[in-house]
């Protein structure tokens, strides 16, 4: 976090900090308060998968079939992973509200507790890739900012553009902006690839060239605006835009006072 | 056109109004007032520019509604060069429009066409000169100065001839070759087949020697994208099959309609974007075109493992990668 | 005589004594000028192209066009250990180490933005007023060639820095020269010294951007000021303009205050969006590596309509004997805009030969007037429009919830089907603008007074328009088509019929207009 460091001494650096950390305290302690993770309470493991299979059955079976086998409608979830249910029934596109061109994130259904049991009893069936730790998820200690951005560039960039904003895909679907994506779900989409995502292979894209993405993407979703309005950091179309209605509107607003007649 | 249709008639320019800033010496002396804040607002502009120029922090970063978090240094350089440009421009303007002679003024025209006479005389000139240079008889010395003339012409051209090389077979060849290794890009680690799951992609580079160094023109011919699908997903000839290993199919990136880095891979539908012009290409039927401007398919690379049980080349592309040219034989 | 004078006297006389400037000045600083607004949109071009060299100037003292091979080692830390060109890493330098090179660097690039809309607009006006008429062709042709160095100016510019976006467009140019018939491929690796993208380019782009064109720029641009000086400014209609007078404000001192500080205003207002939005912030965009995209990649505006024609050709490729010609590049890439340019810079020509006129013109087409030009401006313009739309199709898309496909196939269709549209509906717009003035000549204007007739039914009180108004709303000429025989006196057909029948037509089209009042009607309204 060298590049955050160069601000350390300024002057509004301690009021930032101070906010920062109010409101790191407040998230802490709604999220602590909302969640008694499964860690914690230490669940016997066959306790959640029952309670996973009761959530499935109810929420989940009459698409993905009563054994995961999925459906005409709906995919076989065998061997997606524990990694891959946390990314959908987390992040509230599972289970899906409308069978649109592409499923939106939206608030989620089930709450913490209920999206573990789910991952485990699918994990249960068939293993596929588990959840990232937190640990492993620390982009903030380890990883590096330059590598990810390289990676991203390369695997990531033709579809979610420069700058982690999202773009146009065929018939309508997109590659959803990454911005205020949790490092978790960044990190379980690269392994399972949900939707037209493809996979990115853990050896392909090793845990560590993962995490220097994620870095990366944390750092351009933390850079302040350097020159000015961002304008959706979307390269020339709006800067276009711009120039066409505030640029030569301003002037030509100028050339009219210019040219009226005073009193 | 009858003189009927003139019925209305020119008024001539209206009678001058005068402003208010003639008739009244105190809105005279306001207008004046005026031009000078102008001005001096320009100044307080400059006074910004220089402060934020030599004391603003780079560091320092402040909240603006609609701009964001956004740095004060450039913010306010910027503000205080607007301002001191502006309001020069306004304090001049409102000067011209206030205070300096608003009486419209009329000038006359006179048509381009030089006067006949003037034109008699150029003619006369110009004979008499081509006349005496005997222009019209002398057709050795035209033909010659012409010939001369036309040749001299040729020298800057050649000049520039070596600018570059000959293409030759350069956009024909790639780095690749049989038995060359895929390796990651970047990372340059080699891949096996299980590396990559049913609907993962990879990067890649052809293998290069230890701490050797790509060009970028090779990167913009050897960049390939590797794409696993299930083995009944294809829908390919046997001889495209051959081409494939275990579901893995590989395709130059480069783009063969205007050699961008085709990579957006949508895993539903096996297609492939190109984000510059949309071209789509279904993966399944080999890179056909299904949508945009593209005329041909992506060139695909045929692969196989070699004795360590890592991802090599079968061969080098069978064909061109990137755009289109002249010599290009594409039947 | 006060002090001041004397020495202003003396310094006078010596400059006079070796130039014989004093007649010319005597004679241009009385200049007439006339104002209106729409006559400074070609300062704002000019402007625009001052700032761009004093902005561009700063920046070539720190940017080192090269492709050299360098390791990042500067402030902005998610780029650091990268390998880059230098082109881009002095890029860098100049956004994060040089105090105020980023406004500079921004201030360059609105500029240019500014530039090209300036040219644009300024055009537009000249074109609907009929501006270009005789004896302003020259300027109409040197301002096209303006317009088509500008782009060439901008894209090579926009190219320099070497970053992703840049490096793509390139690439995009490169294959553009490349599918060039029989000689694409040597002229490719001449411009490029071998293979795409080499490490000649961006230095040698760099002496054209910097050094060839901005010379041509100012040759090109001193000639056109030098033919509106000659020529005298045309003006719009109204009481008391004639095509043998000019009526406005002398050039000493009060167009040379409103010029000059509108300089500052243009300059000033650069420098404001350069403050407040970014622009083409490269060091997001990373180093240029062929094997890199972003999604949404886009040239700056002047070039979006080619590359929406680009996205929206068709695929279509011929492939003979060996070789390979890529009409999906040719035609939209040089055909369609070759056609465009050429066109635009004939088009008084065209315009002259099908009305007949051969006459000078310094008052100038109110557009309506002339709703053949204006239907056909319209057109044009709605063409380029589309192409424009289609040129960031992917961005609109995911904005506005289309997909590209959709967008794709909107402005396939869309380019055949609604120019002519538009040319149907403006030359009716037209029309019915030239009605309503007749009748607002002939039956005065509405005030909105209702006035109830002894029969019992309610009217609206016209009241007639000023004699100012009525001269500007009927000064116009009735165009009178041609009639050019296709036979001659003996009957005996002439060579070149159809070209005259063709031609009758197109005039006949050309001079469509409302009746402008006469006095029969004026007789008439006088019984009522």
């Amino acid at each position: 976090m060298k590049y955050l460091s160069r601000y350390r001494r300024h002057r509004a650096a301690a009021p930032i900090l101070l906010l920062f950390a109010l409101f790191a305290i407040g998230t802490t302690f709604s999220v602590a308060s909302a969640t008694t993770t499964p860690e914690q309470s230490e669940f016997s493991r066959s306790t959640a998968i029952e309670e996973g299979r009761e959530i499935f059955l109810k929420g989940c079976s009459s698409c993905h079939g009563l054994n995961l086998e999925g459906s005409a409608i709906a995919p076989s979830l065998l061997g997606v992973g524990a990694a891959s249910v946390d990314f959908q029934v987390g992040t509230g596109r599972m289970p899906v509200a409308d069978l649109s061109v592409q499923i939106m994130r939206k608030p989620p259904v089930y709450d913490e507790k209920e999206v573990a049991a789910l991952a485990v009893y699918v994990a249960s069936l068939a293993p596929g890739p588990e959840i990232p730790t937190d640990a492993s998820l620390n982009y903030e200690r380890d990883g590096s900012t330059a590598e990810g951005g390289e990676l991203f560039r390369t695997n990531c960039a033709m579809c979610h553009n420069f700058a982690a904003q999202g773009g146009a895909l065929t018939q309508g679907k997109y590659a959803p902006t990454l911005m205020g994506v949790e490092a978790k779900y960044i990190a379980e989409a690269m392994t399972t690839g949900p939707q037209s995502m493809p996979v990115f292979s853990d050896k392909t894209l090793t845990p560590e060239e993962k995490l220097s993405i994620i870095k990366w993407v944390k750092a351009v979703e933390a850079e302040p605006a350097l020159g000015g309005a961002s304008l959706g950091r979307v390269g020339p179309v709006t800067e276009g835009l711009l120039v066409w209605t505030l640029g030569i509107g301003l002037l030509i607003g100028v050339a009219v006072w210019l040219a009226m007649k005073a009193r | 056109m009858s003189s009927e249709l003139e019925i209305i008639k020119d008024p001539g320019v209206p009678a001058h109004i005068h402003r208010q800033a003639d008739l009244d010496p105190k809105a005279e002396q306001k207008a004046e007032r005026q031009v000078a804040i102008l001005f001096a607002l320009s100044s307080v502009g400059t006074l910004l520019f220089i402060y934020s120029y030599t004391f603003l922090s780079e560091d320092l970063f402040i909240f603006f509604p609609i701009l964001g978090t956004t740095n004060a240094k450039q913010l306010f350089l910027g503000l205080g060069l607007a301002f001191a440009l502006f309001f020069i421009g306004a304090g001049a303007i409102h000067w011209a429009k206030t205070l300096m002679p608003d009486e419209e003024v009329i000038a006359m025209r006179h048509e381009m066409r030089s006067e006949d006479e003037d034109r008699r005389e150029l003619i006369k000139t110009a004979k008499q000169g081509a006349a005496a240079a005997a222009l019209g008889r002398r057709s050795l010395i035209k033909r010659s100065l012409g010939l001369s003339l036309g040749l001299v012409g040729l020298s800057p051209l050649l000049l520039l001839r070596d600018l570059g090389p000959l293409p030759g077979k350069k956009l024909e060849t790639t780095s690749w070759k049989t038995g060359t290794r895929l390796v990651t890009d970047p990372g340059d680690r080699p891949i096996k087949p299980s590396d990559l799951e049913v609907g993962a992609v990879a990067q890649v580079l052809p293998a290069i020697k230890e701490g050797g160094h790509r060009a970028l023109s090779d990167i913009g011919k050897d960049a390939v994208l590797l794409i696993r699908l299930r083995q009944e997903e294809f829908q390919l000839d046997p001889e495209r099959l051959e081409m494939t290993y275990q579901g893995i199919i590989a395709f130059s990136k480069i783009c063969s309609h205007m050699g961008c880095a085709v990579a957006l891979y949508e895993q539903t539908t096996k297609h492939l974007l190109c984000p510059c012009h949309q071209s789509t290409f279904d993966v399944t039927r080999a890179a056909k075109v299904i949508f945009g401007p593209s005329a041909r398919p992506l060139p695909q690379l045929a692969i196989t493992v070699d004795d360590e049980g890592y991802l090599v080349a079968q061969s080098p592309f069978n064909e061109p990668v990137g755009p289109s040219y002249w010599e290009r034989n594409s039947q | 005589m006060t002090a001041r004078e004397r020495v202003a006297g003396t310094v006078a006389n010596y400059v006079d004594e070796r130039t014989g400037a004093a007649k010319w000045m005597k004679k241009n600083l009385n200049k007439v000028f006339p104002d209106h607004w729409s006559f400074l949109l070609g300062e704002i071009a000019l402007y625009s192209f001052i700032i761009l060299l004093l902005s561009g100037t700063f920046l070539t003292f720190w940017f080192d066009p090269s492709q050299r091979e360098v390791v990042y080692e500067g402030s902005y830390e998610p780029l650091n250990g990268i390998e880059m060109s230098a082109a881009y890493a002095s890029t860098l330098h100049i956004s994060f180490e040089v105090r105020g090179g980023l406004l500079m660097r921004q201030i360059h690039h609105w500029a240019a933005l500014l530039f090209m809309v300036a040219i644009v607009v300024h055009l537009l006006r000249v074109y609907f007023t009929g501006a270009f008429r005789k004896p302003r062709e020259f300027n109409w042709i040197i301002g096209v060639g303006l317009l088509t160095l500008g782009i060439v100016e901008g894209f090579l510019g926009y190219s320099l820095p070497d970053d992703l976006l840049s490096g793509t467009g390139v690439r995009i140019a490169q294959a553009i020269i490349q599918a060039l018939p029989v000689v694409g491929s040597y002229l490719s690796f001449f411009a490029f010294g071998g293979e795409f993208p080499g490490e000649a380019f961006i230095p040698r782009i760099y002496t054209v951007h910097v050094l060839l064109l901005p010379g041509i720029f100012l040759a090109l641009i001193t000639v056109h000021l030098m033919l509106v000086w000659y020529q005298k400014h045309t003006q719009y209609p109204g009481p008391g303009r004639t095509e043998k007078n000019v009526v406005g404000y002398p050039l000493f001192p009060v167009y040379m205050a409103k010029a000059g500080g509108f300089f500052f205003i243009v300059f000033g207002v650069t420098a404001f969006l350069s403050a407040v939005a970014s622009i083409n912030p490269v060091w997001l965009y990373g180093p240029y590596t062929p094997g890199q995209v972003s999604a949404g990649s886009q040239p700056d505006w002047y070039m979006g309509w080619l590359d929406g024609l680009v996205r929206m050709a068709p695929p279509i490729e011929t492939h003979a004997f060996g070789h390979t010609i890529s009409w999906n590049i040719l035609i939209p890439g040089l055909i369609i805009p070759g056609i465009m340019f050429t066109g635009l810079a004939l088009y008084p020509f065209i315009e002259s030969w099908i009305s007949g006129d051969k006459r000078e013109h310094h008052i100038l087409d109110r557009p309506r007037n002339v709703p053949n030009r204006t239907a056909l401006g319209a057109m044009a313009l709605t063409f380029t429009i589309v192409a424009l739309l289609n040129g960031g199709n992917d961005i609109i898309a995911t904005t506005f919830n289309l997909t590209i496909n959709q967008m794709m196939w909107f402005s396939r269709i869309g380019i055949l089907v609604l120019p002519p549209i538009a040319f149907v509906v403006t030359k009716r717009l037209c029309l019915s603008l030239q009605r309503a003035d007749r009748d607002l000549v002939l039956h005065g204007r509405e005030t909105g007074t209702l006035m109830r007739m002894p029969s019992g039914e309610f009217v609206e009180i016209h009241e007639p328009i000023s004699a100012e108004k009525a001269w500007t709303l009927t000064q116009h000429e009735q165009p009178v088509p041609l009639e050019l025989e296709d036979t001659d006196a003996r009957g005996v057909r002439r060579p070149g019929a159809i070209k005259n029948k063709l031609r009758n037509r197109m005039s006949r089209a050309h001079a469509v207009a409302v009746p402008k009042v006469s006095a029969q009607d004026l007789k008439e309204i006088e019984h009522h």
